[in-house]
């Protein structure tokens, strides 16, 4: 068999544009039941994601990339990910980053009931999640 | 007959009118080429999406699910789109007339206004506008549309209103756009893609479907709103290119009447005073 049979489709879409589109031999990603890595063939599979890094590996190179929240569907020869906001790690301002964070920390120990704390600590992983690749 | 300084004073304030008109139309083109370009990419997501969520239902089947099941709450909840700014033609009007010239009653309406023409109509009309998000239409965000759900999803997950739907204009081509008005929830998906969908039915759900449905139906929803607000801030533009365009081209035709009338009166001043100093002349002799 040729060596492309390694290869799959690979398109990342977010609401503002086509993140990535093309091949890939291999994708890992954090979803909600945990750090996954997916190669071609697998079985057909809709799944959830968390912020994470998402690392993309082609012909001899890796890419990664910062992705919150979404959704990613699996099939054999082709993987379709839906991320609502996804980022290349040039594109992060860690200052910015650095701050969110400090902010989410903030309103998680503030324990005042007005505050969503599901958001606060979405909040505060989508940061750490940013910095950890910046800082790359 | 008007005389030649009313014609000439008319003409050209109607002139000033048409270069006001036509850098309107030139500023709305090069918006019109922006917003569409900007509608243009955001439709993978949607397609995407739709199918995503037609291959889920048709997988599941019939779910006893909230978001999926009609309610017993008598209200409804509109979100409409309209523009922040006028002379757009008939745009504003033709959304807002997808709420008066249905059967839907005044008193069951809650009204979620984005731009300010929608939300003083039915603020004057005595509707009941909940919310208004105004601001939003200039340069909406994926964060904006996502606001919006959840306030008004909060609303029908606790039984306050039994269905959301959405008024706005479908940017077909940059001379069609349509005023479409849509349910949001409880979804209402076309039997025919569920049904071919079936087919193809071997996906697997990490969580398990229902658990998935509730994260990915409100995802849904936000991006059907942004895809609306994107499609609707691109109609506005082409509307308004549209409005700018024949108000252009009337100026045009009105100064060129005007032209013509005021040649006539000039001329016909001349003979009337050759003809004054003929026979003026004639008297002497």
């Amino acid at each position: 068999m040729a060596d492309d049979s390694r290869f799959f489709d690979l398109e990342i879409i977010t609401p503002d544009r086509v993140f990535w589109s093309g091949k890939a031999s291999m994708l890992e990603l954090n979803t909600t039941e945990g750090q996954v890595g997916i190669y071609k063939r697998h079985i057909p599979m809709t799944m959830i994601l968390e912020p994470g890094i998402v690392t993309i590996h082609l012909e001899g190179e890796n890419k990664e990339a910062a992705v919150h929240t979404g959704f990613i569907e699996i099939l054999p020869d082709k993987i379709t990910m839906m991320a609502e906001v996804a980022e290349w790690p040039d594109e992060i301002d860690l200052n910015r980053a650095r701050e969110a964070e400090q902010r989410a920390e903030r309103r998680l120990q503030a324990h005042d009931p007005r505050i969503d704390l599901s958001r606060a600590e979405l909040a505060l992983k989508k940061a750490m999640v940013r910095q950890q690749l910046a800082k790359k | 007959m008007a005389s030649m300084r009313d014609i000439k004073r008319r003409r050209g304030s109607i002139a000033s009118t048409q270069q006001i008109t036509n850098a309107m139309k030139l500023v709305s083109t090069v918006k019109l080429q922006k917003t569409k370009a900007r509608a243009e990419r955001s439709k993978p997501y949607f397609d995407k999406m739709y199918a995503t969520v037609t291959s889920m239902l048709a997988k599941s089947g019939p779910l006893d699910h909230p978001y999926l099941k009609p309610q017993k709450s008598q209200k409804k909840a509109v979100i409409v789109i309209t523009s922040n700014r006028g002379l757009a033609g008939g745009y504003n009007n033709n959304v807002i007339k997808l709420i008066t010239g249905s059967d839907m009653k005044k008193e069951d309406l809650l009204i979620y206004t984005v731009g300010n023409k929608g939300r003083e109509f039915f603020q004057h009309r005595g509707y009941t506008v909940a919310a208004d998000y105004s601001e939003v239409i200039e340069n909406p965000m994926f964060s904006d549309a996502k606001e919006i759900c959840d306030e008004v999803l909060a609303k029908y997950v606790a039984g306050e209103i039994g269905e959301i739907c959405l008024a706005y204009t479908y940017f077909r081509n940059t001379v069609v756009h349509e005023p479409t008005f849509l349910q949001l929830l409880p979804v209402d998906i076309d039997e025919a893609d569920v049904e071919a969908a079936r087919d193809n039915s071997l996906m697997n759900y990490e969580p398990a479907e229902d658990e998935a449905l509730e994260v990915i139906i409100p995802k849904y929803m936000t991006s059907i709103l942004y895809g609306a607000l994107v499609e609707a801030l691109a109609s506005e533009n082409g509307a308004r290119m549209q409005a700018m365009d024949s108000a252009t081209s009337n100026a045009q035709e009105m100064i060129d009447n005007l032209t013509l009338q005021y040649n006539r009166a000039r001329q016909g001043s001349i003979t009337q005073e050759l003809t004054e100093i003929i026979a003026g002349a004639n008297a002497i002799q």
